[in-house]
């Protein structure tokens, strides 16, 4: 059988447990075996009725350890479910949570683990997928043979499932924690900006660099920018280095990857790093003064330009076209 | 305390990486020691210059080439190093468990592994090692203080970022913002050149996944560059967006 994990916030599952019921119901056709999925946490009841439209067996582990999500009480939640239920693939998200315990329920499972895929299928009876590499310049194409694969899947790389006529059935899933699974004790949380749509999940991604020289400037023209887009803010390293933004809008090789249809990059040079958090984005739109910038070499759409003028104008043309 | 700290020797990122009829194409690339893996050097370092009796000893995985990644931690002030034999591609669920005997064998308290690697693009090996050692693991980590066999770490989650505490032993996979990675001085260069490293080499058991090809993922970008002033250029944008690219939703708000 195929089974996803399917991860959830503030009672909702997240657009990356959509993505993988698609890749899930593709693996499930194509060896004609069932799909199930995993909802683990405190009080997840509405997100498994929510999954329940569109995967036929739904099971639920409840345990208020789940949240905060704890590294190895999921291990040992997936990995309990994996046996139980005979799973030869396990879809993790590629989320920061899912990067932290698919290695660790790979390696319990004593099975394959493929991470970080942009794509997943079945060739014969092996699993085969696609994963970026070398700062995500190279795609490398991995496969394995193994009775238990575990899959993490990049955010965003995938389209969403449309919705299933099938109601699901919810199941309640009781697994023997032990007490070091809880030997971590999670402390305070600094939450990101609430309110705007999460990086990930944002089809347009306004991203700045650190040409706006100040924080306020930032505020103005990159927040301002992306609030009236109905985007997410990203920020460069240089950024967050100079403490104008949270790490959590980082985006690209020690941040975030995103993969939006609509990225802007303002008074962003273009370094390596960064281009392999933005690479897949759909279409990609680069405002720096300097013509000789990297970045313009990856852009479908160039301004060469001071972003204290240009983004300005750019609110303006927008809003006439309202 | 015994404190060790993986290193892997990655293509330097300005290092140009290319695929030839489906397989990669390294010629040229000048290879270093992993900047991720810096920063748990630097932070072994640090802790045992705040006065707890550490020893912090470097560990490399990688073909032999790696020595030169060793010893550059060694020049950064490790007291010893270890080189552990492998392939360069080997996956990270095998370097784990090559690389949780050595932890065994060292007996060691703490180990620091880089948070995402640069070649093969993974986050993968601390979570892995520290369930081959069956230990905690913290992941993204931007502060980590001691308090004798007590930790406080800060690392990223989806949302932002979370305090974890606990006990040693533990796997801490590091993150830019951990602490600043010094440079080595000449002497201390020359000095690492000179030490010896205790090589041995991985048993690696079946490979449970395999790497079969290899393609360029840089996309075809339009590359096209619009003029005039900033209100023109602006306004030609917004029309290139709505009627040629097609990503403007009509709603702006
Ligand atoms: C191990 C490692 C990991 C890294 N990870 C990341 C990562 O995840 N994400 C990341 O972003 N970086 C990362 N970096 C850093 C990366 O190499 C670059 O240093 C960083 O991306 C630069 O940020 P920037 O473009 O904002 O700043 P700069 O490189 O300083 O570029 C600023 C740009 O703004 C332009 N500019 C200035 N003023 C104006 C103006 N008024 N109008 C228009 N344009 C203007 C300039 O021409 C310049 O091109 C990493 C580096 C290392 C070593
Ligand atoms: N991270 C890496 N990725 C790809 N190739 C590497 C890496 N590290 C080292 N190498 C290559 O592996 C060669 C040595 O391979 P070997 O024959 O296994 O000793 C080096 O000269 C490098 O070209």
């Amino acid at each position: 059988m195929i089974l996803i994990v399917a991860e959830h916030a503030h009672g909702a599952a997240r657009k990356s447990a959509f993505e993988l019921v698609a890749a899930g119901r593709a693996l499930a056709t194509a060896s004609g075996s069932p799909l199930a999925a995993l909802v683990i946490g405190a009080d997840p009841s509405s997100v498994a009725t929510e999954l329940a439209g569109f995967v036929p067996d739904v099971h639920v582990v409840t345990d208020p350890g789940l949240e905060p999500m704890r590294s190895e009480m999921a291990t040992r939640a997936v990995v309990h479910a994996a046996e139980t239920l005979g799973a030869r693939v396990v879809l993790v998200p590629g989320s920061r949570s899912g990067q932290s315990y698919g290695p660790r329920v790979a390696m319990r499972l004593g099975g394959a683990y493929l991470e970080d895929v942009t794509d997943v299928s079945y060739e014969g009876s092996d699993v085969v997928a696609q994963r970026p590499t070398y700062l995500a310049r190279i795609s490398a194409t991995v496969r394995s043979q193994a009775q238990r694969v575990v899959v993490s899947v990049k955010l965003g790389a995938l389209a969403v499932a449309p919705l299933a006529d099938a109601t699901g059935r919810v199941h309640q899933l009781d697994v023997p924690f032990a007490d070091e699974d809880r030997r971590l004790e999670p402390g305070p949380r600094e939450a990101a900006a609430k309110g705007r749509v999460a990086l990930e999940e944002a089809d347009v991604v306004v991203c700045g660099g650190r040409g706006f020289g100040s924080s306020e400037a930032f505020e103005r023209h990159v927040v301002g920018l992306a609030d009236r887009l109905g985007a997410g803010v990203g920020a460069t390293r240089a950024v967050v280095d100079a403490g104008w933004r949270p790490y959590g809008e980082q985006i690209g090789q020690t941040g975030k990857a995103v993969a939006p249809s609509l990225y802007l990059a303002l008074a962003v040079s273009g370094a390596v790093q960064h281009l392999s958090g933005m690479n897949r984005s759909r279409v990609i739109v680069a405002v720096n003064k300097d013509a000789d910038a990297p970045i313009f070499k990856v852009a479908d759409y160039g301004i060469v330009g001071d972003v204290l003028e240009v983004v300005p104008a750019l609110e303006e043309a927008l809003a006439g076209r309202d | 305390m015994k404190i060790l700290t993986i290193l892997k020797q990655v293509p330097d990122a300005e290092s140009r990486v290319r695929v030839q009829h489906g397989s990669l194409d390294l010629t040229g690339a000048t290879f270093v020691l992993d900047g991720m893996d810096e920063y748990g050097v630097e932070h072994g370092l640090r802790l045992r210059e705040s006065g707890i009796d550490a020893e912090v000893v470097a560990v490399g995985y990688g073909p032999s080439s790696t020595d030169q990644a060793v010893r550059t931690a060694l020049a950064m002030g490790a007291d010893r190093a270890v080189l552990v034999e492998g392939d360069a591609f080997d996956d990270p669920l095998t370097v784990a468990l090559a690389l949780a005997g050595v932890v065994r064998d060292e007996a060691a308290d703490l180990v620091f592994v880089g948070g995402k690697q640069a070649d093969w693009d993974s986050a993968a090996l601390g979570p892995a090692l520290a369930e081959a050692l069956a230990w905690a693991h913290v992941d993204w980590t931007t502060e980590f203080a001691l308090d004798g066999d007590a930790f406080e770490a800060v690392h990223d989650v989806d949302d932002g970022s979370e305090t974890l505490r606990g006990r040693l032993p533990v796997v801490v996979t590091t993150q830019q913002g951990l602490n600043e990675p010094r440079y080595p001085t000449l002497p201390n260069i020359m000095k690492a050149r000179r030490k010896a490293l205790d090589t041995r080499s991985a048993e690696v058991g079946q490979e449970l996944m395999v790497v079969t090809g290899h393609t360029g993922m840089e996309r075809e970008r339009r590359r096209e560059m619009l003029e005039g002033d900033a209100r023109s250029a602006a306004a030609e944008l917004v029309r290139r967006l709505r009627d040629e690219a097609k990503v403007l939703r009509e709603e702006g708000r």
